[in-house]
């Protein structure tokens, strides 16, 4: 019996071809895309220390890269990430103490948690570019 | 292992198409997933047209409706066909449900069914589930005791035997495991929603004195804690459960007992 099951090769049903999608699902993806933006963002905060411990130039160096319109755009890159992945860690906490586990809270918490993420970055954003007088 | 992609032998193409007669007027088309171990070939989409005036309100009776009268190669499970036997579970308009619950009315367009996702497909809607049986078997769903057997039953109060409520109505239908992620890409060595929620409706049976050793069965990188609270599961039980609380109940008693 089982060697005859064995013979057949049995195709793999449809999945994330036909599933529709969901805020949750989409959540975890991302989370874990911000977790490992998140390395290379370390990466780039251990640059400016190290840049700062070294010297004037290359001090310079790194605020030339920053300063550009592309390394701007990495660093409001990096700060979405940061604030997604900690909003989207609060979610998970929050499920750890049981709490909002219903479907509905559960796409609740988590279109809060996409919001905050991207409120947070508008506010930050917002600080450094009126700092500078920008806006 | 994360595949997103289907392997070569379960790519779908597009299949026949079942018209329906021309003085049909409330006509509705229902895409289903077809594979048969016969003929060699890959899966492929049938369409049929269903006339809706002659035919009951569930997606079940109209898959019924297409085996009886349209094409009786048709293949699927069904049983009770009033949700208690979990026997039609599909994957019907991109979410996991029981046909014989499933309003056709609440499918806007065409009604699009598949088979359980991410399983090996015996023939058209059904899915091999002995792996999910055999999850279910590991947690050893009855009752353990060590205590010597009082002369009747076992007692439990009210209280003790309301938290059961939520848990004890699972009918083993695998929609939930079959709609994580988690379970598509480790179902192997992850024990899926189906199988934490009865492991846990047993760990709180205040009867149950094998509490210690159900955790240290469960106390592994993936039998547990492959869960990433992705959530399908809740959303997506026919009875309207929730594994993805039980199983975070699970995760609590088990750092709970460290203490």
């Amino acid at each position: 019996m089982a060697d005859q099951r064995q013979a057949v090769a049995r195709p793999l049903s449809p999945h994330l071809q036909i599933y529709r999608f969901t805020i949750t699902m989409a959540m975890s993806i991302i989370h874990r895309i911000t977790g490992m933006g998140l390395y290379a963002g370390s990466a780039l905060l251990a640059w400016w220390l190290i840049a700062a411990a070294t010297g004037l130039e290359a001090y310079a160096t790194f605020q030339a890269a920053a300063g550009h319109w592309f390394g701007q755009l990495v660093l409001i890159g990096y700060t979405w990430a940061l604030l997604h992945h900690l909003f989207g860690g609060i979610r998970y906490l929050l499920w750890d103490e049981i709490v909002a586990t219903s479907p509905k809270s559960a796409d609740i918490i988590s279109w809060l948690a996409t919001l905050a993420g991207i409120l947070g970055t508008v506010a930050v954003w917002a600080v450094v570019f009126s700092m500078r007088g920008v806006i | 292992m994360v595949q997103f992609r289907l392997p070569k032998n379960s790519t779908m193409s597009e299949g026949k198409t079942f018209k329906a007669s021309p003085d049909a007027k409330n006509v509705k088309r229902f895409r289903v997933y077809r594979w048969s171990p016969d003929d060699g070939k890959n899966p492929t989409i049938d369409t049929y047209e269903v006339d809706l005036d002659k035919c009951g309100p569930m997606v079940l009776d109209a898959l019924i409706k297409i085996k009886n009268e349209i094409d009786q190669t048709l293949t699927f499970r069904r049983s009770c066909r009033e949700g208690i036997c979990g026997s039609c579970a599909m994957n019907i308009d991109g979410a996991n449900t029981l046909a014989c619950t499933k309003g056709i009315d609440e499918v806007k367009g065409d009604v699009k069914i598949y088979p359980l996702p991410h399983m090996p497909v015996i023939k058209d809607l059904v899915p091999d589930l002995t792996n999910f049986y055999a999850q279910h078997a590991f947690i050893e769903p009855y009752l353990q005791t060590k205590s010597p057997s009082p002369e009747k039953e076992w007692r439990q109060s009210h209280e003790d035997r309301e938290k059961l409520d939520g848990l004890y109505e699972c009918i083993l239908c695998a929609c939930c495991s079959t709609s994580c992620p988690s379970y598509w890409w480790n179902g192997d060595r992850y024990l899926g929603p189906a199988a934490l929620l009865q492991a846990y409706r047993w760990l709180i049976d205040s009867r149950d004195e094998a509490t210690g050793e159900r955790l240290d069965a469960l106390e592994d990188p993936f039998r547990l804690y492959r869960c990433h609270t992705i959530m399908n599961c809740a959303k997506t039980c026919p009875k309207g459960l929730n594994p993805a609380k039980a199983i975070a109940e699970i995760k609590k008693m088990m750092v709970e007992r460290q203490a």
